[in-house]
């Protein structure tokens, strides 16, 4: 059987497959679905300093092949989370990645300093590419500089495996990550949401609360694709694959096209025990191919 | 409660209304015990317009046959899709999703069951939870006109049953509250499923007349295990989940402007 080990900076996992913010929760939601143990590592709901209410209901549409959301964030802020979630995520058996956003250097800061005493959480994903919050996010993940900034402050203060999750709302997503490596990043991930819109033509009304929202799933592959394959070319530091993985093929897609590992997202609404099978899909696929390791097929894309 | 993700396989399909079916289920593995207002997150096979599961109602189970039923109505590309089920077919199905009614601490003895339209699909089964508790409930349906009241027969089995018509074709004309079994009885709770404003009517009419009153909300849902936070409601305990915080709700605990 191949070895599928997978390491992100200090991060050592299990195996490439992580779950994405935000579409998994803390982990036990799905524990009665599949062993969460097996994951490489769960990423868990986007963390603020301050807790936040969200946006209003409708949140959701469904789209063709995908979703639109507009959570906005919701979450009980990084104090709750330290004394409330971590001590019960933490008995789970598995990896435990936080997703921290802000609406300001100083949020980031203040929560990445806070996770950063937790130990049994071995790292963060930065999230500078939420499309849905009004100030902040995705404000800052599509300029270079404010890439810049934010990530050589987070830094600073948080001293285990920084990951920096992308937007792909940009013209160039190389220069973000480019940007985010030179501000020290361990890893970057991508992509987060592409923004979209959707409309009831009857009522003449949008579909969201928030008119515009991120779009997943598969719709979004190609594009996703394309974007980890050109920032694996542009970047040294490990990239990590996101957007519309279902199946061990999808994932296994990402890792020819550059990406050391993956995250699966939308896919487990649809099927909450999708990743055990994507794990298994992967080892089968090693196998088969003869490789004794998956760290083989990383960037094996032949043309 | 442990949720389940199951192949089930159809046992029958069955139209009973213009637009309303009956889907009936075998559960191979053992169905688990499910409340009254649980439901369940259907995955949609053969449709390219439908990419989430759906949500639908448990409206009946058996427990020795380990079958369990759904009452849907067509209501888009993916209820569409599940009515064309032949018996033998497989369907993916996660249950039992969310809290269900609350049938035990609320220690009622004399409830009232209100549906509007295919919101009776899951008071079918706590009607049936209350007539094997000795406890004979009244339900009170309300439809636009006479084909919108579902299995009318199978609930009077369990209790006695009224109804309204906004075009006077059944029962008494107008909505729910209007009917005079809320003017001539005195229920001690009730339980509501059906459109957002009929359920806001009984809201009302039940804090009017202080009747403890529970609603099972429908909103759009992704994951259906609250994990993605999309089928929020505004309560007073912040934004909750319909999918694991509800659907059932007391209507106290809701922010309605009733």
């Amino acid at each position: 059987m191949a070895d599928l080990k997978t390491t992100i900076g200090g991060l050592v996992m299990s195996n490439p497959v992580m779950t994405a913010s935000g579409t998994f929760g803390y982990g036990v939601e799905y524990a009665d679905f599949m062993d969460i143990s097996r994951l490489g590592a769960v990423i868990v709901k986007g963390t603020t300093n301050k807790a936040r209410e969200g946006n209003p209901y409708p949140r959701m549409a469904e789209t063709p092949s995908g979703m639109l959301n507009a959570v906005g964030l919701q979450n009980k802020g990084v104090d709750y989370f330290v004394e409330h979630i971590y001590p019960m995520v933490h008995t789970l058996g598995c990896q435990t990645i936080v997703n921290v956003s802000g609406s300001s250097i100083d949020d980031y800061m203040e929560t990445a300093s806070a996770l950063n005493r937790l130990e049994g959480i071995p790292a963060i994903e930065l999230n500078i590419s939420c499309p849905n919050v009004k100030e902040g996010g995705m404000a800052f993940g599509v300029k270079a500089e404010s890439v810049f900034a934010v990530v050589s402050a987070v830094r600073k203060v948080y001293l285990k495996t920084l990951i920096v999750k992308l937007s792909p709302n940009v013209t160039d997503i190389t220069e973000m990550a480019r940007a985010a490596e030179s501000a020290g990043a361990d890893a970057v991930s991508l992509i987060n949401t592409l923004l979209g819109m959707a409309i009831d033509a009857e009522s003449r009304k949008p579909l969201l609360s928030t008119v515009t929202g991120g779009l997943s799933g598969p719709a979004v592959k190609p594009v996703a694709l394309r974007m980890v394959w050109q920032t694996y070319k542009a970047v040294r530091i490990p990239v990590i694959g996101i957007g519309g993985i279902c199946s061990a093929s999808d994932a296994i897609e990402f890792m020819l096209a550059g990406a050391s590992a993956i995250e699966i997202g939308t896919a487990n609404f649809i099927d909450p025990s999708v990743s055990v099978k994507v794990i298994d899909g992967i080892s089968a696929y090693l196998d088969r191919h003869g490789y004794s390791s998956v760290k083989q097929i990383i960037g094996a894309l032949e043309c | 409660m442990k949720k389940y993700q199951f192949d089930l396989i159809v046992d029958s399909c069955r139209n009973v209304s213009v637009d309303t079916f009956l889907l009936k289920l075998t559960c191979p593995e053992g169905l688990p015990e499910v409340n009254p207002g649980q439901f369940a997150e259907f995955m949609v096979e053969g449709s390219a317009k439908t990419f989430l599961r759906r949500p639908i109602s448990i409206h009946d189970t058996d427990m020795v046959r380990n079958t369990v039923s759904f009452l849907i109505r067509k209501v888009g590309a993916g209820t569409e899709q599940l009515s064309k089920l032949k018996p033998g077919d497989s369907v993916n199905v996660l249950l039992p999703l969310g809290n269900g009614f609350d049938c035990t601490s609320l220690r009622s003895r004399y409830p009232l069951l209100a549906g509007g339209g295919v919101g009776v699909a899951p008071l079918y089964l706590l009607g049936k939870y209350f007539a094997s508790h000795g406890i004979s409930p009244t339900f009170l349906f309300g439809g636009r006109t006479v084909s919108n009241l579902l299995r009318l027969e199978d609930f009077e089995k369990l209790g006695k049953v009224y109804a309204t018509t906004d075009d006077g074709s059944f029962g008494e004309r107008g909505v729910v509250t209007d009917h005079h079994v809320l003017q001539n009885e005195n229920f001690d709770v009730i339980y509501a499923c059906g459109p957002t404003p009929m359920l806001k009517a009984v809201a009302g009419y039940a804090l009017r007349n202080g009747v403890a009153c529970q609603v099972s909300l429908e909103h759009m849902m992704a994951c259906g295990i609250g994990a993605c936070l999309c089928c929020v409601e505004k309560t007073r305990k912040g934004n909750l989940c319909v999918c694991k915080d509800g659907p059932v709700f007391s209507i106290e605990e809701l922010l309605w402007q009733i």
